[in-house]
């Protein structure tokens, strides 16, 4: 076995894990503020791509400006959300609340085609082209800019969690809504500034996969991997989905290159039946989730 | 009783998700500065009470159905329990509900934010600290790996950073062995007299809430049967036989030091 090849395989597994890490790290902030198990995360993120898209190409602005954009649009669509969809949930039911996120899923999916068209779009360049080598290995340049790009994004999420007043509100929510409530906390508050964070940068991550393999309407099972990354993870560690999403990024390309590209799913879905008898509330997550 | 009421609780009935009625018509009222003890056995609806005055009783599914809750005045039917905290009614909760995996000071932090949008100065940590000393030697740790006295001091530290005005405190002697039941009634009557803070206290253990308390109200099935001044109710045969556990005369030794504080605080002020 090459291990110029084995190296060059993990850096491209591990940069595709870095956005699994970003998007599984958007999941897990709306679960631990709202409890909310959100499958319409990949399909947010496909439209932070098109969305993208339809700044640069349709509206011809500066790709630099159109990525602010993109990413503003997905925190006013997680804004949305929260209100109209989420926030008259309370209360109900945890398996109501998820199906509303699947029925979100689908029609954000429909809009997109309806829009758009079915076919697979590219999206316009915008990330230098210069060749990385990390030693002798090569690693796709938009590949390297998405792991450092989610790296700073997740690097910031934790700083900010640790060290500062609003990580501490999230926490607190997260821990316990009515003694949150009762020191004065708008709880409210809360889950709207973390629906606007997560979609905001699940509008980021789609930016970032559409520039590596192009957009298309069926984009949103990306969110499967993702799901996959934070039950194995712990559906409420943010260290956990950044485990989680390295792990999966890179046991999915090591199965594709030795294996077949047929065998990533299976793999990655062994793995995570092992991991769940292992440890059912996954690598990091806090116990009582395993009831869901 | 001198001074307005800071709470004024009016023929309040409350159900539970939209069946079970379990406060029958409750009123009462606490004045300025004073501790006034709300007591009852397991059940009688006393813990629902402080809920129903916080607000936190939607989270639950009550509702007041009937009555009227004044917090200094305004009606707290149109507020939002972190809207309430931030005018100055601080509940701490039964089963004292810190944040386990939070650190100590995390859980201070936690309570700044009832000072948002209030003129006050910046959260007044050292204070905390001056009545809990324990608390700032474990400042960097977990909450959760407090001791079950250590975490109830929490629970009212967290309520003097949120400088209220009032203070519902559910049930503070729970589960602590009588030692430290004395000494955390003792700073309690300390912050209502340093501080200023009137206080609800709802307790199970009779002797120790009239030893720090003004006067009292005593609950039952969701409805105030006996109340009146701490020292009349001492004399009463059936508060002394059901709620002090006191067959006939004497006998009252503990938690006199407590009482003895607060004598020499009324002899002070
Ligand atoms: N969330 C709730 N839903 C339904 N019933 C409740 C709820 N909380 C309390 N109760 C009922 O209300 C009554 C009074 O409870 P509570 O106010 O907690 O009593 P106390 O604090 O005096 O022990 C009890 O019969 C209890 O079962
Ligand atoms: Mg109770």
């Amino acid at each position: 076995m090459d291990t110029l090849f084995l190296a060059e395989v993990t850096l491209a597994g591990l940069g595709a894990g870095a956005l699994y890490a970003l998007t599984g790290v958007a999941f897990v902030l709306i679960y631990k503020a709202t409890r909310v198990v959100n499958l319409a995360i990949g399909e947010i993120l496909m439209l932070g791509g098109y969305a993208f898209l339809g700044f640069a190409a349709g509206l011809g602005l500066s790709p630099w400006l159109a990525l602010p954009l993109a990413i503003a649009a997905g925190g006013a669509l997680g804004w949305l959300v929260e209100r109209a969809l989420i926030r008259p949930m309370l209360g109900e039911s945890p398996i109501s609340v998820f199906m509303v996120t699947i029925g979100l899923g689908s029609i954000l999916a429909g809009v997109v085609q309806l829009g758009w068209g079915a076919d697979p779009l590219r999206l316009p360049e915008f990330m230098p082209s210069t060749p990385v080598f990390i030693g002798e290995a090569y690693l796709a340049p938009k590949v390297a800019i998405g792991f450092v790009a989610a790296a700073v994004v997740i690097g910031l999420f934790l700083a900010l969690f640790r060290f500062s007043r609003g990580g501490v509100a999230l926490k607190a929510t997260a821990a316990d809504q009515g003694a949150a409530y009762s020191v004065g906390i708008d709880v409210p508050r809360v889950f709207s500034v973390a629906w606007i964070l997560a979609c905001a940068t699940a509008a980021g991550a789609g930016v970032l996969i559409g520039a590596i393999g192009g957009i298309s309407p069926t984009m949103g099972v990306f969110g499967l991997s993702v799901l996959v990354v934070v039950i194995i993870g712990g559906l409420d560690s943010i260290a956990g989905a950044l485990v989680g999403g390295l792990l999966i990024g890179l046991v999915e390309a090591l199965a594709g290159a030795f294996l077949g590209g047929e065998f990533k799913l299976v793999v990655t879905f062994a793995l995570l039946l092992v991991l769940l008898m292992v440890r059912p509330y996954g690598l990091f997550g806090t116990h009582e989730i395993e009831r869901l | 009783m001198a001074g307005p009421a800071v709470l004024d609780v009016n023929n309040v009935e409350v159900v539970y998700n939209r069946t079970v009625q379990v406060l029958r018509g409750l009123s009462l009222q606490v004045p300025e500065g004073e501790i006034v003890a709300l007591l009852g056995s397991n059940g009688a609806g006393k813990s629902t009470l402080l809920k129903a005055v916080s607000n936190l009783l939607s989270l639950e599914d009550g509702d007041v159905t009937a009555g009227a809750i004044r917090f200094r005045g305004d009606d707290i039917a149109s507020l939002t329990p972190h809207g309430l905290v931030r005018r100055g009614l601080f509940h701490v909760m039964e089963g004292r509900r810190i944040f386990e995996d939070l650190s100590v000071e995390e859980n201070l932090t936690a309570a700044t934010f009832a000072l948002t949008g209030r003129k006050l100065p910046a959260a007044d940590f050292d204070l905390v600290y001056s009545y809990f000393p324990r608390l700032h030697e474990r400042r960097k740790g977990l909450a959760g790996y407090l001791s079950g006295g250590e975490q109830q001091m929490l629970a009212i530290g967290r309520a003097l950073i949120a400088r209220p005005s009032l203070i519902l405190l559910d049930e503070p002697s729970l589960g602590l062995a009588p030692k430290l039941v004395e000494e955390i009634f003792a700073i309690i009557a300390r912050i209502n007299a340093e501080q200023k803070v009137s206080m609800l206290l709802v307790e199970q253990n009779a002797a120790v809430a009239f030893a720090v308390a003004n006067y009292g109200y005593i609950l039952e099935m969701g409805k105030v049967v006996i109340d009146g001044p701490v020292e009349k109710l001492m004399r009463d045969q059936d508060v002394r036989e059901f709620y002090l556990g006191l067959g006939g005369a004497g006998g009252e030794r503990s938690y006199r030091d407590i009482k003895h504080y607060k004598r020499r605080k009324r002899w002070l002020s």
